[in-house]
């Protein structure tokens, strides 16, 4: 078992035929079960051509009704990525993995909006992706730092992922699945979601957070841990630093009328019983400790 | 990105919104001339920077005569105005806006923002005019109404009279209020802004409704699609360091520390930060490199860093995972000879080949230290700082 995705999950490549899709597509196939997952790429324009053997269809929709596939992933370029975003949940698929960084806000606001009542969920975007160790690899994450195990990891950064992930490995625990949330302030599944997830996921045993400052998810996230979680849970908040009205880096990573630091989602984990750590390089450690 | 007010204010026009008659100045020449062209008796001389809390800094003066126009804007053109949102420095006046006196009787507050736990555009009012909202908030948030608007309609003429009526626009203003509030929110949506505010939005002796302010920022990725937006850009407002990362690519914001970093990643750059402070350093700026830290990007980053004067040390922290560290250690390795680098680098690189690359760091003959996780990083630059500033 894992979250969201395994070895059994069909994938569709949305801007397969770009730079980073080909990298990327190529990567992911590589790695475990890829070169059954991946087994579609969708460009208007090269509908019959394909991708290293990987059939290219025209629309979402098509791609779908001819492979089975239930997810897909987009590279597509910040001007048409809430467009490929909407055509993945017009064409009814169960989870979209989006990768693009640089979404005009008014798009997602436009394209959330969309989903509402509809099945599909979304990941990202501006994320790296999910992978479960040794089965799957959706994104562009590198494979070889996981080690399949026992442990959840859900992050809103992507290198800070890497990071957790590494350290994971190091101390020998393997992770049952880690996911990149994103950096956006409107995206798709949030903390609280992934949480839920792991929660009921049989194969996940603990679960590390990582948050960074903007916003209120992580404080969300924390009251929904005090009441429901069953297994422990650690966490880091990156931007214990960070000055206020400066946006880090991430788009959502920024400290708005003295709301979203970092001190205030740290006392909302610790209240909520999560071990925090301040020192980044001990999130493995930590996580260690609990279980 | 930010813009001035009186560029706001021009936006705030095209959307039929009412604000006073006003002319921009670069000179006090033009000040006096912007004076007379509006007529009197009253003037509001008003510095123009990216920054609020303008009044209480002294940046806003109210002028009776022509002869005060002129002393007043001689007194504002060029100040180092200070507010709580500039630091200390305080941020050099260059432009004015010269307007028209309003008569005020009541002054409110309205602003919309993007609301992450909704994911719709929230509009916010409040009786509080001319006050910090972010006081209001904290102090008496009853005070401060909330629309959130769904994006297929916008914001409804009730939602619109109700907010009005509710922060305390009388009957006969109510109308007036309406076309503010509803030009706001287009003119939030078609411009793609992050935030906009007016404060204060008055009600003037004579019953009518005038946005006394404007404040308007943009989101960052959209500014493909608004090349008018993109002209309003003033660079005198800008951290010049910040303009030439951006150049790069490269994503960089100067703090007060001693300390750089070079970071590939947002989330593991402030948590580089973090952890530099947790061992008793003080950074010197976040810097994302992304995903590509080749040896041009990475070279650049350095320049940028060297213009600091305070800079006592370097760490390069790179998470590559798919990257080849051989790779990266070449890069910094040819970008501290390109730069003559002086200060002393530590470097924690993650990947593929790690123990190549700290052979070849190892091997450069350049004083690099090498580190093998983020809390030795740390450590080793900390103390590399403090041995330097000996």
């Amino acid at each position: 078992m894992s979250i969201l995705v395994d070895r059994n999950t069909k994938v569709i490549t949305q801007g397969i035929t770009g730079k980073t899709g080909q990298f990327h597509t190529r990567m992911c196939r590589d790695y475990a079960n890829g070169r059954a997952a991946f087994v579609a790429g969708v460009n208007p324009k090269k509908p019959g051509e394909s991708f290293e053997g990987i059939p290219i269809y025209a629309t979402v929709k098509e791609a779908r009704a001819a492979t089975g596939a239930t997810v897909s992933v987009i590279y597509v370029p910040p001007p048409f990525a809430a467009a490929a975003i909407d055509e993945a949940v017009d064409a009814g698929l169960d989870l979209v993995v989006c990768i693009t960084e640089g979404i005009p806000v008014r798009d997602m606001i436009r394209t959330r909006d969309r989903m509402r009542g509809r099945k599909t969920l979304l990941l990202g975007p501006n994320c790296p992706g999910v992978i479960t160790p040794d089965e799957i690899k959706i994104g562009i994450m590198p494979g070889h730092i996981h080690r399949k195990g026992r442990i959840g990891v859900v992050s809103r950064s992507g290198t800070l992922t890497y990071e957790a992930v590494g350290q994971l490995t190091e101390l020998g625990l393997g992770q049952s699945t880690a996911v990149g949330i994103g950096g956006d302030p409107v995206n798709g599944l949030k903390h609280i979601d992934i949480l839920k997830r792991f929660n009921d996921d049989p194969e996940t045993d603990a679960v590390i957070m990582i948050g960074e400052i903007g916003g209120g998810d992580e404080e969300a996230a924390a009251a929904w841990v005090k009441a429901n979680m069953k297994k422990p849970v650690v966490g880091f908040i990156a931007g214990v630093t960070a000055p206020p009205g400066k946006r880090m880096g991430h788009a959502g990573a920024i400290i708005s009328g003295g709301k979203g630091t970092a001190q205030e989602k740290l006392a909302a984990m610790e209240d909520a019983g999560i071990k925090v750590t301040r020192n980044p390089a001990e999130m493995g450690k930590l996580l260690k400790s609990v279980l | 990105m930010k813009i001035h007010e009186y560029q706001g204010k021009e936006i705030f026009r095209r959307y039929g919104m009412s604000v006073p008659r006003g002319i921009p100045a670069f000179s006090v020449d033009e000040a006096v001339a912007a004076a007379k062209s509006l007529g009197g008796p009253v003037w509001v001389v008003k510095a123009q920077i990216h920054a609020g809390g303008r009044g209480k800094g002294g940046g806003v003066k109210v002028a009776k005569s022509l002869d005060d126009v002129k002393a007043r804007a001689s007194e504002i053109l060029g100040m180092q105005l200070v507010t709580h949102q500039t630091g200390p420095a305080g941020q050099k006046v260059r432009r004015l806006l010269i307007e028209e006196g309003a008569d005020i009787r009541k002054e409110l507050y309205v602003g919309m923002v993007v609301d992450r736990a909704s994911q719709r555009v929230v509009l916010m009012a409040s009786s509080e005019g001319g006050m910090d909202i972010e006081e209001v908030a904290a102090k008496t948030p009853e005070k401060i109404e909330r629309v959130t608007i769904d994006p297929k309609t916008g914001l409804t003429d009730a939602d619109a009279d109700d907010v009005a009526r509710k922060i305390g626009v009388p009957e006969g203003g109510i109308g007036q209020a309406r076309t503010i509030l509803q030009g706001l929110y287009r003119a939030f949506d078609e411009t793609d802004a992050s935030l906009a505010e007016i404060n204060p939005l008055v009600i003037t002796g004579d019953g009518k409704v005038i946005a006394l302010d404007a404040k308007l920022n943009f989101d960052d990725n959209a500014l493909f699609r608004h090349p008018d937006i993109v002209e309003m850009r003033d660079l005198d407002e800008e951290d010049p360091n910040e303009i030439a990362a951006s150049k790069f690519d490269l994503s960089y914001i100067s703090l007060d520390g001693n300390i750089g970093c070079l970071v590939n990643g947002a989330g593991l750059a402030m948590a580089t930060m973090d952890v530099i402070k947790l061992y008793g350093g003080e950074p010197a700026n976040f810097l994302d490199v992304g995903g590509g830290a080749t040896a041009e990007k990475v070279t650049e980053a350095f320049k940028i860093m060297l213009r600091n004067p305070h800079l006592k040390a370097i760490l390069v922290n790179i998470f590559g995972g798919i990257m080849k560290c051989d790779t990266i250690a070449e890069g910094v390795i040819a970008a501290s000879k390109a730069v003559g680098l002086k200060v002393p680098l530590v470097v924690r690189m993650k990947g593929t080949n790690e123990e190549l690359g700290r052979k070849i760091l190892a091997d450069s003959g350049l004083p690099i230290i090498s580190a093998n996780d983020m809390a030795q990083a740390a450590e080793k630059v900390v103390a590399a700082a403090k041995g330097a500033s000996k």
